[in-house]
Parts: structure tokens; sequence; C-alpha cells
């Protein structure tokens, strides 16, 4: 890894641990969940230091995009959450921080006691999005095909859901 | 060799610099020029000139969170589109057949949307 890369690398990796950090600590739910966008904008960014260009692509168009409005919206639409009558905060704080705390030291010591990484011998294809588009319109076709039918039936879920909450 | 796949991004990151950048020179600008004579009519929320009714934490209307559902969909539908749009051109007809059909079998989920009337505002 050259230079700048290398500082890119550790200025996004601080963003996504402060912001990350803000997610779970601030009081304010909608606050949380803007700094949630900022995070998983940040982790885009990691994606394209990696030459994942569809991957940071994705990411933004889904989860920065749709997925945080989502969010965001049923924040809004919930009464209870939007207002500040009810504490916000996690009580579980310390059990919650014990097992974050544990979860850590044991993928730390995974990492640290991995000797062998494995690497793929084929290096990323340079234009990886022109790639995938002809891989998906050429050998996997009929996976491309079926998942418009998944969307379509979780758009139809999602429509017969919403209807029987709101009637 | 690992930067030159980088470096179309640079603009990119020049943007948000510069983006960022902006707001905060603005909001330092307007501190050191601006009088100070804070009164608490100014500190209410602002809503047209009148008088605010109310909280400005309101519960919106459910009907917005169907909306935001159906977008998610079509925004997946959108992630696809692009590297079919970038491969488009050494692909032909053949492909262009094939989004059809990917387009269309959602196509039909919004025209179910359309008739079950969730798109309709009450």
């Amino acid at each position: 890894m050259d230079a700048p890369v290398s500082l890119v690398f550790w200025i996004l990796s601080f963003i996504i641990i402060v912001s990350a950090f803000m997610v779970v600590s601030l009081k304010n739910i909608f606050h949380c969940a803007l700094f949630l966008i900022l995070c998983l904008f940040s982790v885009a960014g990691i994606y394209l230091l990696l030459n994942a260009e569809f991957l940071a692509a994705a990411q933004v168009l889904i989860y920065v995009g749709a997925v945080s409005i989502l969010m965001i919206f049923a924040i809004m639409l919930t009464s209870q959450l939007a207002s500040k009558r009810i504490s916000q905060t996690n009580e579980n704080k310390l059990v919650a921080f014990f097992v974050c705390l544990m979860f850590g030291l044991s993928t730390l010591v995974l990492i640290a006691n991995t000797h062998v990484w494995r690497y793929s011998a084929q290096a990323l294809p340079e234009a990886n999005v022109l790639t995938i588009g002809k891989y998906l319109m050429t050998d996997f076709m009929l996976p491309f095909e079926v998942v418009s039918v998944l969307l379509l039936a979780a758009m139809i879920g999602a429509i017969v859901l919403a209807r029987k909450e709101t009637s | 060799m690992k930067g030159f796949y980088v470096a179309p991004y640079l603009s990119i990151l020049i943007f948000i610099v510069i983006g960022i950048g902006l707001v905060l020179f603005t909001f330092f600008l307007a501190r050191l020029i601006r009088p100070s004579h804070p009164y608490p009519a100014k500190t209410i929320n602002y809503e047209c000139a009148e008088l605010p009714i109310g909280d400005s934490w309101i519960q919106f209307n459910p009907r917005f969170y169907i909306f935001a559902l159906i977008f998610v969909i079509f925004d997946v539908e959108a992630v696809f589109l692009f590297p079919w749009a970038v491969a488009f051109g050494q692909l032909g007809l053949y492909a262009l057949i094939e989004m059809v059909i990917f387009i269309l079998i959602l196509f039909y989920g919004l025209y179910y949307a359309w008739k079950q009337g969730v798109l309709k505002w009450v």
C-alpha cells in the first residue's frame, strides 16, 4: 500500500470507528441514524480502496441511499421514538459492554493466531463492474432473472403486510 | 500500481473535502461578522414566520413507509442496471431482452401496488 492510500485508509477507519461509537452512545435515536449513514458511507470508501468498485457503488446505493432512509422513516413514523419522552439509552450497558469486549477479544485472538492467510490466486479484474455485468448477462442469466422474482416477492409481501397494518 | 485504480476517485474525495470545508467556512465566517443579540423568540422553530403549533418531533403518516419500502426494491433494481449499462456495449440485443424481462417482472410489482391502492394518497 503506498502512502496516500494508506493515509486515506487510516482516516476512513477513524471515521468508521468514531461514527459507529456515536451510533450506540448518542441519546437522540435520530442522530444515531445520521451517524450510521456516515459509518456506512465510510465503509464504501474502504471498498473502493480494495478495488471493489461495484461493491462500493452497491453500498452507497442500497445502504446509504435506501436502508438508512427506511430506518429514518421508521424512527419518524414511530411516535414514541421520535419524541424525547421515553428513554432511548440502553439499560443493559454493562452486559452489552462485556459481550462486546468478549467478542472483540476473541476476534483479535483469532486474527493474532492465524498465520496463513488465504488469498485468491487471481487478482481482481481491473474493470470489475464491466466483468460483473458481462457475467450477469451470460453465465449467470438464470440467477439474474430469479433475483427479479425474489424482489417481486419481497415487494408484494411488504404491500400485503403494510395493508394489514393500516386497515 | 494500487494508486492507479483509486486515482479516478480522487475527484470525488476533493468534492467531499470542498463540500465539508465550504459549510464549515461559511459557518465560521457567519460567526465572525454577525451581531449577537439572543432573545427567546429567536430560538423557537421556524414555521413560515407564524407561531409554531406543537412540537417539531411529530409522528408522520405511516403511509410514507410503504413508499420507502417500494423505493428500496427499485433501488436494488438500479444496482443491477448499473453493471448491465456498463457491459451493454459489448453484449447487444440479447442483454436488452434479458433486462426487459427483469424489469417487466418487477413492473408487475408496481402494477400490483397500484391495483391494491397503496400508491393512492388519502
